[in-house]
């Protein structure tokens, strides 16, 4: 890991280099270590180092990138020419946007030296801790953690000048009862491995594979659901959430190819399209899910309301498309944060007439990108909910739903919590529309 | 963490890849004599620390990427990635390391003594110790794709003109928008391990992609289409159209030789001609899959179900587990369909993404059946789970997309065998009385024991009293593996057989890519259920 004034003083050189019009220097690097374990064994494990320097150098419109992972003088030098030869045959771009200057960003650190600390003992028993109970109470394990401690340095020949360093460890694990009847899963995603309990976690996953034993069949339908943040978010596959903060660009949406296009022309920029409870922001000072201050070309990262009481109140922009609209290029946030309610989990569950309790979507995709409809289906821990308990597992569903619609069937919401870098409440949705069932354990 | 960045959404690249110039990519990579030295050093470490087997490997991975939309050039991706791997059994556990940029004996071996650093701290996490098939060495050998054009020799500027030109062609016949892509890859890989092989091989994979957008204003609505191409394991030639390669019909699909130009001016008509289809009743129709598509729903309802890693539940926390559990196989007479249906595992296809001369644990490639007359026979294994299933060796489906990843079982390709009797696309349509044609791959989901799944597609054709009536829109269809494998009634000949395959298939934590090919001739399923997608927002 280099420092700010380390990383700054590689970049300064090689900015010295330059012969072109303009020229931006990424340096980046870090450490990743991980280990994985099923059938109640550790099977890989595994950690590197790497650290690269990118070289971007422009003349007129023709971009050329080069990069190189050796730092002395020599290298360095002879890595700027060959941007630039790359650049002088690159073909034009008409999109190509002239280099940011000086920034100004806020003051963010998500960064913990307890992560950056960890190595193949710690991670070792970390897995020895999520292993044990579950070889105790005879359920078989498979669980997944990786720790990242990494940092990114940015500078460019207008004076662009931006470090971040940030550390981060996903852990996950799936039990399931000896027979295969029963299904559990549990996740965690900190910057500070010290808020990571891997038995703790494991322990929620033991409880929903022995309580998820033996599913009864229910018919497909429209069903109020309660979805825990992990059928949300997910640390590993596309989920309902992430695809529609995703698809809030704007450039899309002014061509006629978003769901947020208008008919006619234009795009539903001010319209209220979800229930009014729903208010969606980035911030990446939020000390629950801190994130860098900068987007990978250097813009500023702020405290951006997306959705606000239902209304679309921003989209991000390129930079390039910004000036085309001549509106503020307003970048993709790092993060996202729904506001929610106070209600834990379980209080939810409480409040429940009849209802299915969604530990975890799986395989999501997208069926149609018009209306952002996904199909997917329910997976490691499905319940139904009668009068306020949990009164069986059932078998998992299929659905076929769009964020769109659930956000506007919205019943209630949790606590939120952290999930895959955001933060994101448990939702009360009513006529979630499952399709067909799955024998799927 | 979080959302990331946004930008154009690529697959990602080998790891440790750098930028470098078209030209670099032409060089030549370490010399074969180099790299047995740098393997050696390696196993000769490991061994002086204790490890009772080890191998090596030296990969060079090269990657070029031409990305268009309309009339722009976007990016073009020149990258290398070059670096040693090295796996160890010590105390009957693995160990890996992997050494980026190393050029010298002391490199390799010190990747080699982390590595067994690393089994020997996981062997005490361990249940029992890895058991490997035994394996015979096969000395110094080579294996090269056999390609006629490398890709990576044919100028840029042909590349980018060729798909301006099919950008433009798209603008011309109704499209908004369009964006075109040429993915080619070139893995030049040594193995080397103390079963005494040393294997350097030679492998190109090319793929040609675009999508095309078609608004209409007047309702606010848009449409698409995607290429009918497939990803090959091809050089550049894949991209010279050739008569013989066309199969006609009510559009055209494409064998060994792809015209992109043809495909994309058909494709914007199509997408235009989307907006005016009729909206698919739900219920049940005989479907007549074509192997553009048939490909998507073989590679996730047989392919992945049959891998023994999973059957094992080594990917229970991500993939998931298989409804093809061992005691189905061992009863003899798990009914995976119809007996029509013979799925084939076959790592050595000429021109599939899969086709290698060796795997990445040293393992000859073969070919051998799944599914026989409808029953599940076999798996995809490799040399630590070969016992699992009473083998006394691997089928040799173990791979690592890069030197700095672990290797482990992935999927071979996996075709269904064309029809013994004489069998025309036209011919099967005759019979079918109430049905859809689908064409093109295209929404995909699926459980994580692999029962129920959910495909789209890119074109459906309504088949009435034998004769197609139309295009309709809005379709996908749900089924269950085991029942819709029985309700397969016929497949066409061999003359139809063509493939389909994934560039970038995901398996593994930490996540890795692999390309497989999948073949099939057109083939129909009865009564299968067909759900209409349309939503209002």
């Amino acid at each position: 890991m280099l420092t700010k004034e380390e990383a700054k003083t590689i970049i300064d050189k090689v900015l010295s280099y330059s012969k072109s019009d303009e020229m931006s220097v990424n340096l980046s690097g870090g450490r990743t270590g991980n280990i994985r374990y099923a059938r109640n064994a550790v099977s890989t494990s595994g950690e590197s180092v790497n650290q690269s320097l990118s070289v971007t150098s422009v003349f007129g419109k023709r971009a050329g990138t080069a990069t190189i992972n050796e730092f002395d003088d020599a290298s360095l030098e002879k890595t700027v020419r060959r941007a630039e030869e790359i650049a002088r045959l690159a073909p034009e771009n008409p999109e190509y946007m002239p280099m940011l200057g000086p920034q100004t960003y806020l003051n963010t650190d998500p960064y913990a030296e307890s992560t950056a600390k960890m190595d193949p003992n710690y991670r070792s028993q970390a897995t020895f801790d999520s292993l044990d109970p579950c070889r105790k109470k005879n359920l078989v394990a498979a669980g997944y953690m990786e720790d990242n401690a990494r940092f990114n340095a940015i500078g460019n020949t207008k004076g662009l000048s931006a470090y971040n360093r940030e550390t981060s460890v996903e852990f996950s694990v799936t039990v399931r009862t000896a027979d295969g009847l029963g299904s559990g899963y549990g996740t965690s995603d900190v910057t500070d491995v010290s808020k990571l309990s891997t038995k703790a976690v494991t322990e929620v996953a033991m409880g929903k594979a022995q309580a998820s034993a033996s599913a009864r069949a229910l018919e497909p339908g429209k069903y109020t659901v309660i979805l825990e943040p992990a059928a949300l978010v997910s640390n590993v596959d596309a989920s309902l959430m992430v695809a529609l903060i995703r698809s809030m660009d704007a450039r899309s949406a002014d061509e006629g190819r978003s769901f947020l296009s208008k008919k006619g022309g234009g795009t539903r920029l001010g319209e209220k399209l979800f229930d009014e409870r729903v208010t969606i922001y980035s911030d990446p000072t939020n000390p629950e899910v801190p994130n860098g201050a900068f987007s990978g070309d250097g813009r500023p990262q702020e405290k951006i309301t997306w959705i606000e009481k239902g209304v679309v109140k921003n989209m991000p922009y390129s930079r390039y498309w910004a000036e085309k609209k001549g509106v503020k290029a307003v970048p993709p946030g790092g993060n996202f944060i729904m506001e929610g309610g106070t209600q834990s989990l379980a209080e939810m569950i409480k409040g429940t007439e009849k209802g299915i309790l969604v530990t975890r979507l799986w395989y999501i995709r997208p069926v149609d990108p018009q209306t952002l409809l996904y199909t997917g289906l329910t997976r490691d821990g499905t319940f139904y909910i009668e009068n306020g308990q949990i009164k069986f597992p059932v078998k998992n569903f299929r659905f076929n739903e769009s964020p769109v619609i659930m956000l506007n069937n919205l019943e209630a919401m949790g606590k939120p919590v952290r999930i895959g870098g955001n933060l994101v409440p448990p939702l009360k949705i009513r006529d979630f529309t499952f399709t067909s069932l799955s024998d799927a354990v | 963490m979080g959302l990331g960045t946004a930008g154009i959404v690529l697959p990602s690249l080998p790891a440790f890849s750098r930028t470098v110039s078209p030209e670099q990519l032409l060089e030549p990579g370490l010399d074969v004599a180099i790299k047995k030295r740098l393997a050696d050093a390696a196993m000769n470490a490991a061994k002086s620390k204790g490890a009772t087997y080890t191998d090596v490997r030296i990969g060079r991975y090269l990657n070029q990427y031409v990305i268009t939309r309309e009339d722009k050039v976007q990016n073009i991706v020149n990258t290398e990635s070059y670096g040693v791997g090295v796996r160890v059994i010590a105390d009957g556990c693995w160990g890996f390391a992997a050494v980026v940029d190393a050029k010298s004996e002391a490199e390799t071996a010190k990747a080699a003594e982390t590595a067994v650093a690393i089994a020997r701290a996981n062997a005490k996490l361990m249940k029992e110790p890895v058991q490997l098939a035994p394996q015979k060495g096969f000395g110094e050998v080579s294996w090269k794709a056999p390609i006629k054009r490398n890709a990576f020799e044919v100028p840029i500027k042909e590349k980018v003109d060729l798909l301006l030109g099919v950008n433009d062609a798209a603008l011309k016949n109704g499209a908004n928008f369009v964006n075109s892509v040429l993915f080619m890859v070139n893995e030049q890989k040594y193995f080397a391990s103390t079963d005494g092989t040393y294997a350097d091989q030679d492998i190109h994979r090319i793929w040609p992609i675009f999508d095309v957008t078609a608004i209409d204003p007047k309702t606010g609505k848009f449409e698409t289409r995607n290429a009918l191409s497939a990803p090959m394991g091809m050089g550049y030639e894949y991209l010279q159209s050739n008569p013989a390669d066309k199969v006609t019909g009510i559009t055209t699909r494409y064998n060994k030789g792809y015209d992109m130009l043809e495909d994309v001016t058909a494709a914007a008509k199509q997408a235009r001609a989307k907006h005016k289809a009729k909206s698919v009743e739900a219920g049940k129709y005989d479907l007549v899959l074509d192997p553009s598509h048939l490909w998507l729903t073989i590679h996730e309802s047989v392919g992945h179900p049959l891998e023994l890693d999973r059957v094992l539940g080594y990917e229970a926390n991500f993939a998931g587990t298989s409804f093809a559990t061992l005691d189905k196989w061992k009863s003899k007479d798990f009914n995976y369909g119809s007996k029509q249906v013979n799925l084939i595992a076959d790592k050595t296809q000429v021109g599939s993404l899969g086709a290698v001369g060796y795997d990445d644990e040293g393992v000859k490639t073969q070919k051998w059946d799944l599914v026989r007359n409808g029953t599940l026979v076999n798996y995809q294994a490799i040399r630590d789970q070969a016992h699992i299933i009473n083998e006394d060796h691997s089928q040799g489906c173990c791979y690592a997309d890069s030197w700095s990843s672990v290797q482990f079982q992935r999927m071979a390709n996996v075709s269904l065998e064309a029809g013994k009797t004489p069998l025309s696309v036209a011919n099967m349509i005759k019979d079918v009385k109430k049905g859809i044609y689908i064409i093109g791959d295209g929404s995909f989901s699926i459980d994580q024991q692999r029962y129920n799944f959910q495909f789209g597609g890119q074109l459906f054709y309504e088949i009435k009293d034998g004769q197609i009536v139309g295009m309709l829109k809005d379709v996908a269809y749900q089924s269950n593996t085991q029942e819709f494998w029985n309700s397969c009634v016929q497949v066409c000949d061999a003359s139809d057989y063509r493939l389909g395959g994934s560039f970038f298939d995901g398996k593994g934590q930490p996540p890795q890519s692999s390309a497989v090919s999948h073949g099939s001739s057109t083939t129909r399923f009865n009564g299968v259920n067909v759900i209409n997608t349309a939503r209002k927002i």
